[in-house]
């Protein structure tokens, strides 16, 4: 599958502490630290926001403040302190950009040092990208093959301003403000993010794309991503993230709400790599993010992550299975290491008939890492013949650290099936023989069973992605044998 | 006055029954503190998530029931294992039947902690094992407060107790609303081999509340077996907390049949103190009506090379609820450990609930863990495969049921027991089979 050959896996992991911990020192436009009614104004000032956009942060501002901060998580952290975060940072800019050339040359050598060097994007691949760098969404590329079709892909701000019928009728209809701290926070504050609209019965002919960043320090992240898929379409989106290193602890708050109407169906695969902290468990992004999707009825949606980054995880992908005959799959691998710690998993509530699910998850943890699943599986009294099944595995590597099962199973309907399997392994002792025994050493060996054991997870994967997933699980569990 | 305040504005008239200046009284009196603290577990604890007390905890339990009524053995001869030769620790009301039990003080001691916490013979095994396991929470915490009677069954090394051990609570009803606290005490010293049963029964349709600790210590090479028979009338509710502890090479057996009371929670928590443990803990559950039983157990794998083995299996029809939270949590010592969780559930109506939790919590890396959970419904191919072959279906549905809970029935020890689950399950599922499995 990779081109990526094993010499150059070593050589990697002799140089690199965190491939992508630079910081581009690009002039931003940042408000003052702390959030007040105030900041929230100023942020959809700045914006130019419509009056009903500012109400709705501010709305949502107010139930922020009242809430309180969840503590329930497998997780121990020192809390941010969300008064000395600035809540607003965007690179200074000329208002608009009509090719890339008029991009920033610093920012286009970031992407170049990321990967995923617009002009060869461009050219080669099929994938459209919007690319965020501290919140403003700087270019977004092969938006004019995606506007033939009626799609529309574009940063949240932008289609609050083009398209606002779409986005009031949708935004917070999945997650609601109120629905938890973070989501609150986010809602109040968020600068920006995509915005994805599929019309009726269109396939979407390329892979929709974001890539995510974090590069001003000590300024948090707050994005809002909607996707709406409309009756009998089909889209598949990518999400990727990196962050540079940075000491202090960074917070991550996003928001992603899917819905997918009838018949549609959504594929939504991410590939989480925030700064997991360095290896005394210093510094890393604190990620916790709200992510569910709707489905109407015969709607799918597909959550597919890979979850190697940021010190802390906070994460549930949820299905909420409305419509009859709706189905929901979640497949993750969430690899720990170092100090690094997360509490992920997936939501699936079953409302209508015939509805079904999969639950895959891996979780591999190594170092003095603590690495948790918390899963929900719920059939409502009226959901007749919902079908579940769930399977959580889990890989140790050393003593010192930790695999956590938190399933939560609640069923009112009598003709539920529901299935539930948990394992927890080490890599086996015969199975690094025998690799030996073939001239594989035992760094690489471990490498090869950790894929085996992921493949079921990178199978879901699209291609790009899951060479880029293959190469973080390896980077990951970096010396992590022995 | 809720229930809390009168249980605390209570603690000073039982003072006045006990001898306040001994070491126990000190652990009551924390343990009573720390109640008073905690109050009663809502909804809000983790712990209690699916099961409420609020509506048991609105009666107006009598703390000491104080009118005495005694019983014939015809009235509750149907409620003992009665044919075989058993020893047996009966309490009515709280208060022990001399009538009833048959006690010994040859070489194993199977008696009354009433005499334990006082009598100087015992006071280096209390001093050793009472309290030392159970938890400080709530309800726990509450018993200890109050703990004045229940069973004490002490077995010294090297001795095999040649026939089972029944301890069993009923409450009259003589009060409209009864609140009993038993606390039992079981030590099992090197090598010893114990099989108990343990009933709690209402005799009335009163309210009543059982909220009773049980300590378990199991020595070296020694086995215990303990069948909770739970088959109380719909008005009793039961919270009971079990602790076990085990040294090296024992094997602690709990086995839980939930078939009857209005609500009831088993909390079962067992620590592995040595290498080479083995423990089990099975439960059948079948209940119907507005019925709740709720199994909240934990394993804890301290040391390296134990196993435990749990399977539970729910029946649940009508409006009842059912719920399993089941958690292994395994050291960094323990390595090579093996535990296995199991929980199979079936529904029978749309409006029954089950809500599973089995969670595993493990920070060694060289051990086989698994849990399983599901729900599900019988066979529809191997009930028409039956009704095919002339068994009615309600027949064939009760064989499924059964060979459902076979896997649970299969490791009771005690005929008698097995046989009397056997019939106890019959009558759960109305039916009549005449047949041994």
């Amino acid at each position: 599958m990779s081109k990526y050959t094993e010499d150059d896996l070593r050589e990697e992991l002799e140089t690199k502490e965190y491939e992508y911990g630079f910081y581009t020192d690009i002039e931003s436009e940042t408000f003052a630290k702390g959030l007040n009614e105030d900041v929230v104004r100023a942020i959809s000032k700045k914006k130019n926001e419509p009056e009903w956009m500012t109400e709705w942060r501010l709305k949502a501002f107010e139930v922020w403040s009242k809430m309180e901060e969840p503590e329930w998580a497998n997780v121990t952290y020192k809390k941010p302190e969300f008064q000395e975060i600035a809540y607003y940072s965007a690179p200074k800019q000329k208002p608009k950009l009509n090719s890339i050339d008029e991009v920033d040359p610093d920012l286009l050598a970031t992407f170049e040092k990321l990967g995923i060097s617009l002009e060869e994007q461009k050219r080669l691949a099929n994938v459209a990208v919007d690319i965020v760098v501290d919140s403003v969404s700087v270019a977004t590329t092969f938006k004019k093959t995606l506007g033939e079709k009626g799609i529309i892909f574009m940063p949240i701000s932008e289609a609050i301003q083009e398209h606002p019928e779409l986005v009031r009728k949708h935004l917070g209809t999945v997650v609601p403000p109120s629905d938890n701290f973070y989501a609150a926070l986010n809602s109040a504050v968020f600068s920006d993010g995509s915005f994805c609209y599929i019309p009726k019965g269109v396939k979407c002919p390329m892979e929709l794309s974001t890539y995510f960043r974090i590069n001003e320090g000590g300024t948090g992240q707050f994005e809002r991503t909607l996707v709406v898929a409309d009756e009998g379409s089909f889209v598949s989106y990518l999400e990727g993230c990196t962050a540079p290193s940075r000491d202090e602890n960074q917070l991550h708050a996003a928001v992603v709400e899917l819905i997918a109407m009838d018949d549609a169906e959504i594929k939504y695969s991410t590939v989480q790599n925030w700064f997991p902290g360095n290896s005394e468990g210093k510094g890393g992004v604190y990620n916790f993010v709200t992510k569910r999707g709707l489905c109407e009825t015969n709607a799918k949606i597909s959550w597919t992550q890979v979850e190697t980054g940021s010190a802390i995880t906070w994460k549930y992908p949820s299905c909420i299975l409305k419509g009859n005959n709706s189905v929901g799959e979640f497949y993750s691998i969430a690899v720990t290491n170092n100090f690094q710690q997360a509490d992920t998993g997936t939501k699936m509530i079953h409302l209508g008939k015939n509805t079904k699910s999969t639950i895959i998850s891996k979780g591999i943890s190594a170092g003095k890492s603590q690495n948790s699943y918390r899963g929900l599986v719920q059939i409502s009294s009226r959901a007749e013949n919902a079908r579940n099944f769930s399977q959580c595995d889990s890989l140790l590597m050393g003593n010192k650290c930790g695999a956590h099962t938190f399933p939560y199973i609640e069923v009112k309907n009598k003709s539920a099936q529901v299935e539930h399997e948990a394992t927890t392994s080490k890599i086996g002792e015969d199975q690094l023989f025998y690799c030996n025994q073939r001239g594989i050493d035992t760094e690489k060996a471990i490498a090869l069973i950790v894929n085996g054991f992921s493949k079921e997870v990178l199978n879901k994967l699209p291609m790009e992605f899951a060479v880029e997933a293959q190469k973080l699980l390896e980077i990951s569990l970096e010396g992590s044998v022995g | 006055m809720d229930l809390k305040e009168k249980i605390v504005s209570s603690y000073v008239a039982f003072e006045d029954g006990v001898n306040i200046n001994s070491d126990i009284h000190e652990i009551r009196t924390e343990a009573f503190q720390n109640f008073e603290k905690l109050g009663f577990p809502s909804k809000k604890l983790e712990a209690w998530k699916y099961t409420s007390l609020n509506s048991i905890l609105k009666e107006d339990y009598s703390i000491f029931p104080d009118k005495e009524k005694s019983i014939t053995l015809a009235e509750v001869k149907k409620y003992f294992i009665h044919d075989i030769d058993t020893y047996k620790i009966v309490f009515i009301d709280g208060k022990y039947s001399s009538f009833l039990s048959e006690t010994t003080h040859d070489n194993i001691d199977v008696c009354l902690m009433s005499s334990a916490l006082s009598k100087k013979k015992y006071k280096l095994v209390i001093e050793n094992y009472f309290n030392k396991i159970a938890k400080q929470d709530n309800l726990t915490s509450l018993n200890t407060a109050f703990s004045k009677e229940g069973a004490y069954i002490h077995i010294p090394k090297n001795t095999e107790v040649e026939k089972p051990i029944q301890i069993i609570n009923f409450t009259t009803g003589e009060e409209s609303a009864t609140m009993l606290q038993p606390r039992n005490l079981i030590v099992a010293d090197k090598n010893a081999h114990v099989q108990i049963i343990e009933r709690h029964q209402s005799l009335t349709s009163n309210a009543a509340l059982t909220n009773v600790v049980t300590e378990i210590f199991a020595d070296r090479h020694s086995t215990v077996d303990l069948y909770k028979i739970q088959n109380d009338n719909i008005a009793a509710s039961l919270v009971d907390n079990t602790f076990v502890e085990q040294q090296s090479n024992s094997v602690v057996s709990v086995h839980t049949f939930s078939f009857g009371g209005n609500i009831t929670r088993n909390n079962l928590n067992f620590f592995q103190k040595g290498e080479h443990i083995d423990s089990i803990l099975k439960g059948i559950t079948i209940i119907e009506g507005k019925q709740h039983v709720d199994h909240h157990t934990l394993v804890h794998h301290i040391e390296p090379n134990c196993e435990s083995h749990q399977d539970y299996k729910g029946i649940y029809d009508e409006r009842s609820t059912g719920v399993f939270n089941g958690k292994v949590i395994v050291e960094k010592e323990a390595q090579k450990t093996n535990a296995y969780q199991k929980n199979n559930n079936i529904l029978m109506n749309n409006k029954s609930t089950i809500n599973a939790k089995p969670q595993l919590e493990i920070f060694a890396d060289d051990v086989k863990c698994s849990h399983g959970c599901t729900i599900g419904q019988l066979d529809e191919q191997a009930l028409f495969y039956m009704q095919q072959r002339g068994i009615p279906k309600k027949e064939a549905k009760a064989l499924l049921m059964y060979a459902f809970a076979n896997t649970v029935l299969e490791s009771v020890k005690v005929p008698e027991v097995k046989e009397r689950i056997m019939k106890l399950i019959a009558t759960k599922l109305k039916v009549n089979i005449g047949f041994n499995i």
